[in-house]
C-alpha cells in the first residue's frame, strides 16, 4: 500500500475530528487544551502532506510553515496552561462547566 | 516746609494698631505685656506728635501735606494722604497726652478685670483710629478713621458684654452715630461729585482750596450740612445726643477717653476741618449751614445742661456736661470763632478727661457704686482725687484766670456776642455758663461734702498709679491757661496764624467780669440750694433732691432726660417697628400668597403634564421597552457561558460553511 494524498488526508480529517471531539465534549479544562493541539498537529500535517505530494521543485514552504505552527502552539500551550492555573485559583475548579461568569 | 515729618505721620496710627494686634495676638494671661505694648506705644506716639508740633511752631502758616495714589480705576485715581497744620498738630498732643494719661490710669482701674489685656488692645486701636482721623488730609481717609473710631468705641461701650445693659448701650450708641454717618458719607458723594476730589489740600486742587470751592457754588451748603450730620452723630449734638449719656456704661476710663476728651471731639473737629465748605460765600460771617450749626449747638448746650442738673449717676452728669461743651463748641464754630471753638475743645479734653478719671477713682474707691446720692464726705478721705476734681469742676465752670476753660469760655463768649443775625444765642450761652456752675456745685457737694452716706462709708483714696494721671492732667489744665490768657492768647495766634503780644492791659475786659460774675453766681446757687444736699431737712427725706422737693413736675422732666428716648421709643422706633411688623405681614400673607398663588399654578400644571406622561407617553416607552426586554432576555440565553458550547457553535458553523462551499461549487 503506497502512501497516497488521500490517506494522509484522512488521517489529518480524523485527527482533527477527535480533536474537536475532545475539545467539545471533555469537561475537564487541560483536555479541552489537548484538543486544541490535536488539531494543530492535525492542520501541520496537512502542511507537511501537501507539500510532500506537491509537483517538484519543491522549496521547503509546507516545512516552515509547519515549525512555525508548532513554535507558536508550544507558546500557546504554556499560555494557555498559565490561564487555566490562574483560573483553577480563581474558581477553584477545572470543570469548565462552571466557568459560566460569561453566561447572559 | 519740613516735609520729613509728614511724610513721617503715617507711623501714628500705625503703631498703635500694631500694638493692638500684638497685644491681642499673645493671649490673655500676658498682662504686663499687654501694659508696656499700649503705653509704649502710646510714649513713642506722643514723642512723634510732639515733633509734629515743632516745625508747626517754627513756621508761621504751617501747612505740609502728602498725598499718595491708593488705587486707579479706570481714567480716576482716588488719592489719600496726610496733612500737618496747627490744628492737625495741637490736636495730635493733646490727643496722645490725654490718652497715655488715661491708658495709666486704666493700669490700675482695670487690674481686677479679667480682659485686661483686650481692654487695652482696643484702648490702642482707638487711639491710632483718633489720630488717623486727625492727620488725614482726605475726607474718604478721614471717613474710614472715622468710622474705625466708631468701632472702637463700640467696642469699648460694650466691653463688660456680659451686662445687658452695656450691650444695649453700645448698639445704641453704634446705631445712632451711623444715621450721622449716613449723612456724612453722602455728603462726601455729593462733594466728590461736584469737585472731583477728596483731598483737603493738593496744592490748589484740594476740595478745600479755591479752586475746589468754585466748583461747589450752591451746593455747599447742602454738602456741608450733609458732613454735619456726621458731626452731629458723633459729637452728640441734638437729636442724636441720645447715645452718649448711654455710653457710660462703658469702663470709665473709656468714658474719658473716647466720651469726653477725643472722639467725640471728633464731630468739632471735622466741622473746623472743612470750615471752609461752611464759609463759603459767607456774608458778614453768616451762611445758612452755620447758622444751622449754631442753633443746634444752642440747643444741645442749654439742654444738656438743664438734664445734668437732675442726675444722680456721676458718670451721667459729666457725660451730659460733655454734650453741653460741645454744644458750646460747636456755637463757637458756628458764629465764626474756629480757633475760640477749638481752644476750648483742646481745654476741654484736658479737664474732662480729668473730671473722668476723678469720678473713676471715685468710683472705685466707693467699690462700684455711681449714684452721688449715696456718696459725700469724701473730701477727707480721697484727698487727691477731690484737689484734682475740683480743678477739673472750676475749670468747667469757667472760673476765670488760672483754669483753662475759664478763659476759653470766655473767648467763645466774646465771638457769640457779635453774630450779627441774634443776639439769643449769647444770652443763652451765658444762661448755659449759670447752668454748667450749677450742676458742678451740686455734684461736688454730694460727693466730696455733707455727712457720709452708705457708699463713701469704707471708701479709700486710689492707688498711686490712677492718682498720678489725675495730677497729670491737672497741671496741665492750669497750665493750660497760661497760653490762653487775653493777655497773651499764644494758643489763639498759633491756631489763627497771627502774631501774639503779650499786653497785660488785655488781660481786663468786660467778658472777664461777665464771666466771673455769672460763674460766681452759678456756684453761688448751688452751693446755697444744694447746701443741705443728703441731709434731712425739715420734712424732706435725706435721700430726695432739694430741687426735686421744690419742683417736682421739673425735676421729673429733666430727671428723664426731657423723655426724648420715651419720644424717640414713641415716634420714629414705634414707627420702624410699625414698619417692620407691615413688611413682616406683606410678606407673610401679600408676597408669601402671590408666591404660593404662582406656585399652585405650577403645581396644576405639574400634575398635568405628570398624568400626561404617566398615561400616554409612559404607556408607548413602556410597551418598547418589555419588547427590548423580552428581546434582550432571549438573546441571552444563547449566551450560557459555556465555552465548549460557544466552540461547539463555531464548529458546527464552519460545517455549515464547508458544506455550502462543497455544494455551490
Amino acid at each position: 500500500m503506497t502512501p497516497t494524498l488521500q490517506l494522509f488526508l484522512i488521517v489529518s480529517a480524523a485527527l482533527f475530528s477527535i480533536g474537536l471531539l475532545a475539545a467539545l465534549s471533555r469537561r475537564h479544562a487541560i483536555f479541552i487544551l489537548i484538543g486544541i493541539e490535536m488539531m494543530l498537529a492535525a492542520a501541520n500535517l496537512n502542511f507537511i502532506a501537501f507539500w510532500r505530494f506537491a509537483p517538484a521543485p519543491h522549496p521547503p514552504t509546507g516545512v516552515m510553515i509547519a515549525i512555525f505552527s508548532i513554535a507558536i502552539s508550544a507558546a500557546e500551550a504554556a499560555v494557555g496552561l498559565a490561564m487555566v492555573i490562574t483560573v483553577y485559583r480563581h474558581f477553584r475548579t477545572t470543570n469548565v462547566d462552571q466557568y459560566d461568569q460569561l453566561k447572559g | 516746609m519740613n516735609p520729613g515729618i509728614v511724610s513721617n505721620l503715617w507711623l501714628l496710627p500705625s503703631v498703635p494698631f500694631a500694638a493692638a494686634i500684638l497685644t491681642l495676638s499673645l493671649g490673655k494671661s500676658r498682662r504686663k505685656s499687654a501694659v508696656v505694648l499700649a503705653i509704649g506705644g502710646q510714649i513713642i506716639v506722643l514723642a512723634i506728635s510732639i515733633a509734629a508740633l515743632i516745625p508747626t511752631l517754627q513756621t508761621h502758616g504751617f501747612q505740609a501735606v502728602q498725598n499718595f495714589t491708593w488705587f486707579t480705576f479706570g481714567e480716576q485715581t482716588l488719592r489719600l494722604g496726610f496733612v500737618l497744620d496747627p490744628l492737625a498738630a495741637a490736636m495730635l498732643v493733646m490727643i496722645s497726652l490725654v490718652a497715655l494719661c488715661i491708658f495709666v490710669f486704666s493700669v490700675g482701674y482695670m487690674a481686677a478685670d479679667k480682659n485686661f489685656t483686650r481692654f487695652f488692645a482696643y484702648l490702642s486701636f482707638f487711639s491710632g483710629a483718633m489720630l488717623g482721623v486727625v492727620i488725614a488730609n482726605s475726607l474718604l481717609l478721614l471717613f474710614m478713621f472715622w468710622e474705625l473710631v466708631g468701632l472702637a468705641s463700640y467696642l469699648l461701650i460694650g466691653f463688660w458684654i456680659e451686662r445687658p445693659s452695656a450691650a444695649a448701650a453700645a448698639k445704641k450708641a453704634f446705631i445712632t452715630t451711623r444715621i450721622g454717618d449716613m449723612g456724612f458719607f453722602l455728603g462726601m458723594l455729593w462733594l466728590y461729585n461736584r469737585s472731583g476730589t477728596l483731598l483737603f489740600y493738593d496744592g490748589g486742587r484740594g476740595c478745600l482750596e479755591s479752586a475746589g470751592l468754585a466748583l461747589l457754588g450752591a451746593s455747599a451748603t447742602f454738602i456741608a450740612l450733609l458732613i454735619f450730620c456726621g458731626a452731629v452723630g458723633k459729637s452728640g449734638q441734638f437729636p442724636l445726643h441720645v447715645w452718649l449719656p448711654d455710653a457710660m456704661e462703658g469702663p470709665t476710663p473709656v468714658s474719658a477717653l473716647i466720651h469726653a476728651a477725643t472722639m467725640v471731639a471728633a464731630g468739632v473737629f471735622l466741622v473746623a476741618r472743612v470750615y471752609p465748605l461752611f464759609s463759603l460765600g459767607a456774608i458778614n460771617g453768616v451762611t445758612s449751614s452755620l447758622t444751622v450749626v449754631v442753633w443746634i449747638g444752642v440747643t444741645t448746650a442749654l439742654m444738656a445742661a438743664l438734664i445734668a442738673i437732675a442726675q444722680a449717676d456721676i458718670k451721667r452728669i459729666l457725660a451730659y456736661s460733655t454734650v453741653s461743651q460741645l454744644g458750646l463748641m460747636m456755637v463757637s464754630l458756628g458764629v465764626g470763632g474756629v480757633a475760640a471753638g477749638i481752644m476750648h475743645l483742646l481745654a476741654h479734653g484736658f479737664f474732662k478727661a480729668l473730671l473722668f478719671l476723678g469720678s473713676g477713682s471715685v468710683i472705685h474707691g466707693c467699690h462700684g457704686e455711681q449714684d452721688i446720692r449715696k456718696m459725700g464726705g469724701l473730701r477727707r478721705l480721697m484727698p487727691v482725687t477731690f484737689a484734682t476734681y475740683a480743678i477739673g469742676m472750676m475749670a468747667l465752670s469757667g472760673v476765670p484766670l488760672f483754669f483753662s476753660g475759664g478763659w476759653t469760655k470766655e473767648e467763645i463768649l466774646h465771638a457769640t456776642r457779635h453774630w450779627p443775625p441774634s443776639s439769643a444765642p449769647y444770652y443763652l450761652m451765658l444762661a448755659g455758663v449759670v447752668l454748667t456752675a450749677l450742676y458742678m456745685s451740686r455734684q461736688m457737694i454730694y460727693v466730696f461734702f455733707g455727712n457720709r452716706r452708705d457708699a463713701a462709708e469704707h471708701a479709700h483714696e486710689s492707688p498711686r498709679v490712677m492718682t498720678m494721671p489725675l495730677i497729670v492732667l491737672a497741671t496741665g489744665t492750669v497750665f493750660l491757661s497760661v497760653v490762653l490768657t487775653t493777655a497773651w492768647p499764644w494758643l489763639h495766634g498759633y491756631l489763627k496764624d497771627e502774631p501774639v503780644q503779650f499786653d497785660i492791659a488785655h488781660l481786663i475786659q468786660p467778658m472777664l467780669f461777665t464771666s466771673l460774675l455769672l460763674v460766681g453766681a452759678g456756684i453761688a446757687l448751688g452751693i446755697w440750694f444744694y447746701r443741705e444736699a443728703g441731709v434731712q431737712n425739715r420734712d424732706r427725706p435725706a435721700e430726695v433732691d432739694p430741687l426735686e422737693y421744690a419742683q417736682p413736675a421739673l425735676f421729673r422732666f429733666l430727671a428723664n432726660k426731657m423723655w426724648i428716648d420715651e419720644l424717640y421709643a414713641r415716634t420714629i422706633i414705634a414707627f420702624a417697628w410699625a414698619s417692620a411688623r407691615l413688611s413682616d405681614w406683606m410678606d407673610r400673607y401679600f408676597w408669601d400668597g402671590l408666591v404660593r398663588g404662582f406656585g399652585t399654578i405650577g403645581q396644576l400644571f405639574g400634575m398635568f403634564t405628570g398624568n400626561l406622561d404617566e398615561r400616554g407617553i409612559n404607556a408607548g416607552v413602556d410597551e418598547t421597552t418589555v419588547g427590548a426586554r423580552g428581546l434582550g432576555r432571549l438573546l441571552s440565553s444563547a449566551h450560557s457561558g459555556q465555552i465548549q458550547i460557544y466552540l461547539g457553535v463555531v464548529a458546527v458553523g464552519m460545517l455549515a460553511l464547508l458544506l455550502l462551499y462543497a455544494w455551490l461549487a
